[in-house]
């Protein structure tokens, strides 16, 4: 039945509508038409006596639809629908008109075709309104367990706040170790805590906590299934030992001939074949690299048919025959296991460009590496016991030379925007330098010293004024080799002179980039990312830790490049999110989804084609569409490609679209 | 069969630069093409070419390309090599800039209405562009009747092959055509970081004193790095480097000259092509003859 006893509210939004739409004229306009029993205007809406003016206006005109003319309907139309509901009206009959972002800012030069745009727009939103059903929410099961993709930092801390909150909490790592990047740094800005120390108690409580299910050296395969109800596909790399049995007593490597870049230490050192990931790695277990494994190298060749083995030749086991309980077996244990999950965090951080990429600031020579290469050679558990050595001959370095946002704000040769962190970073190295090393000659180059953080403006003064780093404004166009030496070439602003410095190490503060396995995991997740491979956040403000997908949930520098404090907040940000979804036993969902008449749907499967969450079967037997309410989003992309129309959005139906859409045309 | 390409030599070629405009004709020929001076070329608009709101500034261009575009359905080739960078620049940036901006295009078109349109589709390459892609290096090494062993070869690629990017004709930053063919030719290339710094352009007319600084900089590297010789494509570049050491010699006394060379004398020199009526030394304000004397 078509509404007749519509309310419309006006809102002025302080100047923000008022000061260019006539709000007054626009009431009058609307209040003569015979469908609406009561229109009005008020100050703000969003306000709590501009809630109670509908509330109490549903009542007094007995309303049986409402309009709300005010911001986007992203910002209040929950409020609204809030309102009217009070008031005992279902919610679905409330529509938002949005006169703010559509009439009156893009036209404040000119108010009266602003107030004409407004009423159009109004008149359409009637239109569509006076169709709209009375609907109830959906109600869907949930799972209470719940998955972070990323054991860095912010996965660990979502993880530990999910599971003291009593949920089991699966975590995914994909590196032999969880700790992350934040394992692999020297000291901490600003406050110089050694990081190893303050991490290992929280990798502990994560891999102790009976909450706690950890999957290191695994990745996420498959994702299936809809918010509270996922079914994950969890891969388990071949690790070639049996962890249940490895105790990582170590003996293992000490008898390993063959050798390897080590991943933790980012190629600034080498390990064994096999391996753990570092001293303080949790899980602390043995694993093979398959690439370097002398034994499963010609293994694998003996297999392709590429050699042909000898009768009684030797293989290389010593590994195995040092190992006391047994637990290498070079047996290729890659598994897959499932897991049932109500929601999901991705956490899986950031990589830095490497110092190849500017081949033009030396990256091509050894000497001349990444902040994070540099984090290793600066911390006292890595290859040189904090005090760095130059990876090409292992000299000490007299002299570094520091450069800031290498690809960083610069879109033709790295990203447009700004890394964050490298300004404070690269303070910190250049003062842990000068702490190591009195008397080495330290030079860095910068375009403008961020240090946007507490504690971190008076970090920069320290290094200046205790430490003595040599602070040379300006950009560095150039690094080469000049027999032992790099000369770094590039310009003091400050005195508006070129500057030249021969030193013997330099260290570039290259840009920061998402993860490079983002897209993969977002594409199994649906969740959008952008091209430098972070992952994209519902609003930037108000929803950071929100994808669209329900459900899925994003923290620390997966998000966008940030530092420790940053990302431990995010992580428990995002935790409290899954908490708050996992509480309640079933889910409401909104009623606003696909339905398919069947007496009209000729099972053709477009929909189903165009359906970005699979949410579309075909009935074998009925030979129709079939929907899943917990999966569908309401998009309508599925309805748009109908040929017969039977596939629709509830309120969103063919004949409300067009209707308003004929309004705001003026075709009547 | 001997193929005919058109050529565009520009303005400077045909007067200082004509030891570059010589030994690129005639590498081409011992290549098998021959090289064709494009009819009724023009200016191709030097400085002007920089300037950003450029209709007026393109039509010198588009006029050639237009030229090109009548004189390549002769031959049936649409390729347009130039061998001075700041033409090469100039021509292929002006293409561009017309293919992207229609209503330029119908501009010009409507302003030359004595031509015809231009449709397009010249193709304008720099030589070593031409050299790598279409007559491919493979082939070059053929041609090398004295190969230039032990010589040591400073690429210089200044600005006009590389920047902006749209016409690089290979890695801004790291760009190593230049050092691939002097390879194939038999020299020994030097590491020579400073190859795409500016060479001070046409400050050369009126703050001589900054280019003789540049001019400095760039051969004492040069030397630094242990090369005889730098190699360029650019006559701008070419007389900046070349004539300027009197500039850097007077201000540095321990500076040491060295010859400046198109890398087109050194590829005819390899092919064999050691006359003066190629070659033209007389050009060069440090002579190179000393220091290449063992291949001429
Ligand atoms: C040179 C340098 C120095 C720094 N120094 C400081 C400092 O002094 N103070 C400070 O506050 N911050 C510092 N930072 C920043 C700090 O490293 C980050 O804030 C922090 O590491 C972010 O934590 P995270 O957990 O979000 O990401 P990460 O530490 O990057 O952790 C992400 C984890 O996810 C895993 N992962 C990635 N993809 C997948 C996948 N598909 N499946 C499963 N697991 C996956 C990774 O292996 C990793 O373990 C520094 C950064 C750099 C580059
Ligand atoms: S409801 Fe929207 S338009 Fe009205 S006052 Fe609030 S923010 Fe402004
Ligand atoms: S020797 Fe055996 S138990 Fe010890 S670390 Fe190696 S695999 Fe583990
Ligand atoms: S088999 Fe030999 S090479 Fe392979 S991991 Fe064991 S000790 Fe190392
Ligand atoms: S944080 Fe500093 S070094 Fe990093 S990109 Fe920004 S300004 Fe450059």
């Amino acid at each position: 039945m078509a509404m007749k006893r519509i309310g419309v509210f006006i809102c002025h939004c302080g100047r923000n509508i008022a000061g260019t739409v006539d709000v007054k004229r626009v009431a009058e306009e609307i209040g003569k038409r015979e469908d609406v029993a009561f229109s009005t205007t008020y100050v703000f809406m969003c306000s709590q006596p501009g809630q109670k003016l509908i509330e109490d206006s549903v009542k007094k005109y007995n309303l049986d639809g409402v309009v709300v003319a005010n911001c986007s309907p992203t910002l209040h139309e929950k409020t609204m629908r809030n309102a009217a509901a009070r008031a005992g009206l279902n919610p679905y009959r409330v529509e938002i008109a949005n006169i703010r972002e559509w009439a009156a800012w893009p036209h404040e030069d000119n108010p009266d075709a602003a107030t004409r745009k407004a009423i159009r727009i109004i008149n359409a939103t009637i239109e569509k309104l006076k169709a709209n059903a009375s609907l109830e929410p959906i109600e869907v099961p949930v799972i209470r367990r719940a998955l972070v993709i990323g054991g860095g930092v912010a996965g660990m801390q979502a993880a530990l706040d999910i599971a003291d909150s009593g949920i089991e909490t699966i975590l995914v790592e994909k590196e032999a170790t969880i700790g992350g990047n934040m394992f692999r740094l020297s000291e901490t800005f600003p406050t110089l805590d050694c990081p190893q120390c303050i991490l290992t108690p929280k990798m502990n409580d994560v891999a102790a906590h009976p909450n706690i299910k950890l999957y290191t050296y695994s990745e996420v395969e498959d994702v299936e299934g809809f918010m509270g109800n996922f079914k994950v596909k969890i891969k388990k790399k071949a690790t070639f030992v049996d962890w249940d049995k490895c105790t990582g007593c170590g003996e293992c490597l000490r008898v390993c001939p063959a050798h390897a870049d080590s991943e933790f230490d980012l190629k600034m050192a080498k390990r064994t074949s096999i391996y753990i990931a570092n001293e303080q790695a949790v899980p602390l277990k043995a694993l093979i690299d398959e690439n370097s494994c002398i034994r499963l190298q010609f293994e694998k060749k003996v297999k392709e048919g590429k050699i042909k083995p000898k009768k009684n030749v030797k293989i290389c086991s010593k590994c195995a025959d040092v190992c006391e309980p047994n637990a290498i077996h070079f047996q290729n244990n890659e598994e897959i296991v499932e897991e049932e999950v109500g929601a999901i965090i991705v956490a899986t951080g950031y990589e830095v460009m490497p110092a190849e990429a500017f081949p033009e600031l030396g990256g091509k020579y050894p000497d001349v590496i990444t902040s994070l290469q540099f984090e290793r050679l600066l911390a006292p558990s890595g290859p040189t016991a904090g005090i760095p050595r130059r990876p090409s001959d292992g000299k000490v370095p007299e002299s570094i030379a520091f450069v800031h946002c290498v690809g960083s704000r610069d879109p033709q040769n790295g990203v447009p925007y700004c890394s964050r962190i490298c300004c404070m970073y690269t303070i910190k190295q250049a003062m842990l330098v000068k702490h190591a090393m009195h008397d080495a000659a330290v030079y860095d180059f910068y375009i403008d010293i961020r240090s946007n953080g507490k504690g971190y403006e008076e970090f920069y003064h320290r290094a200046k004024e205790e430490y003595g780093v040599n602070f040379i404004r300006g950009k560095v166009s150039k690094v080469y080799k000049v027999g032992d030496k790099y000369r770094v070439q590039g310009v003091d602003t400050l005195t508006g002179r070129i500057v030249e410095v021969d030193v013997d190490m330099v260290v570039l503060a290259t840009a920061a980039k998402g993860s490079s396995t983002v897209k993969e995991i977002a594409k199994k997740l649906r969740i959008p990312y952008d091209e430098w491979g972070w992952l994209k956040e519902t609003h930037l403000k108000l929803k950071p830790l929100e994808t669209p997908v329900g459900g899925v949930f994003i923290a620390g520098a997966a998000q966008f490049i940030k530092d420790i404090t940053d990302s431990v907040s995010q992580g428990s940000g995002a935790a409290a999110k899954v908490m708050a979804l996992l509480s309640k036993p079933e889910l409401e969902k909104e009623p606003l989804l696909a339905k398919v008449d069947p007496e009209i749907c000729a099972g053709c499967g477009r929909c189903k084609d165009q359906c970005a969450y699979d949410a579309i079967t075909i009935d074998p037997v009925r030979h129709v569409s079939v929907v899943n309410e917990a999966l569908c989003e309401g998009c309508g992309a599925c309805s748009a490609n109908c040929p017969t129309t039977a596939i629709q959005v509830v309120n969103f139906k063919k004949g409300q679209v067009v209707r308003a859409i004929d309004v705001l045309a003026e075709v009547f | 069969m001997r193929k005919k390409v058109m050529f565009y030599p520009g303005c400077t070629l045909k007067g200082v630069a004509k030891n570059l405009e010589d030994s690129t004709v005639e590498s081409a020929r011992v290549l098998g093409y021959d090289f064709i001076e494009l009819p009724g070329w023009t200016c191709c608009g030097a400085v002007y070419g920089l300037a950003q709101d450029s209709v007026k500034f393109t039509i010198a261009n588009v006029r050639n390309l237009i030229k090109a575009q009548n004189y390549g359905k002769e031959i049936g080739d649409n390729r347009l090599i130039a061998v001075c960078s700041m033409c090469y620049n100039n021509l292929r940036r002006a293409h561009i800039d017309v293919m992207k901006n229609k209503d330029k295009l119908k501009t010009l078109d409507l302003f030359m209405d004595e031509e015809a349109n231009y449709e397009g589709n010249i193709n304008v390459l720099h030589y070593l562009q031409f050299l790598k892609n279409d007559v491919g290096f493979e082939n070059i090494k053929t041609m090398v009747k004295k190969p230039l062993k032990g010589l040591k070869v400073a690429p210089y690629y200044g600005c006009l092959l590389l920047r902006p990017e749209e016409i690089s004709i290979d890695d801004r930053e790291d760009p190593h055509i230049l050092e691939d063919l002097l390879r194939l030719l038999g020299a020994e290339v030097v590491d020579y970081p400073l190859k795409n710094e500016c060479c001070g352009s046409y400050h050369t007319v009126d703050k001589k004193e900054i280019v003789g600084e540049r001019t400095y900089k760039l051969v004492s590297v040069a030397r630094e790095m242990g090369a005889d010789v730098i190699a360029t494509s650019c006559p701008l570049c070419f007389f900046n480097l070349d004539k300027r050491q009197e500039i850097a010699k007077k201000k540095h006394s321990e500076f040491e000259h060295m010859p400046i060379v198109y890398f087109t004398q050194l590829m005819a020199i390899a092919f064999g092509l050691t006359s003066q009526d190629v070659l033209h030394f007389d050009k060069h304000y440090i002579s190179p003859e000393e220091v290449l004397k063992k291949w001429l």
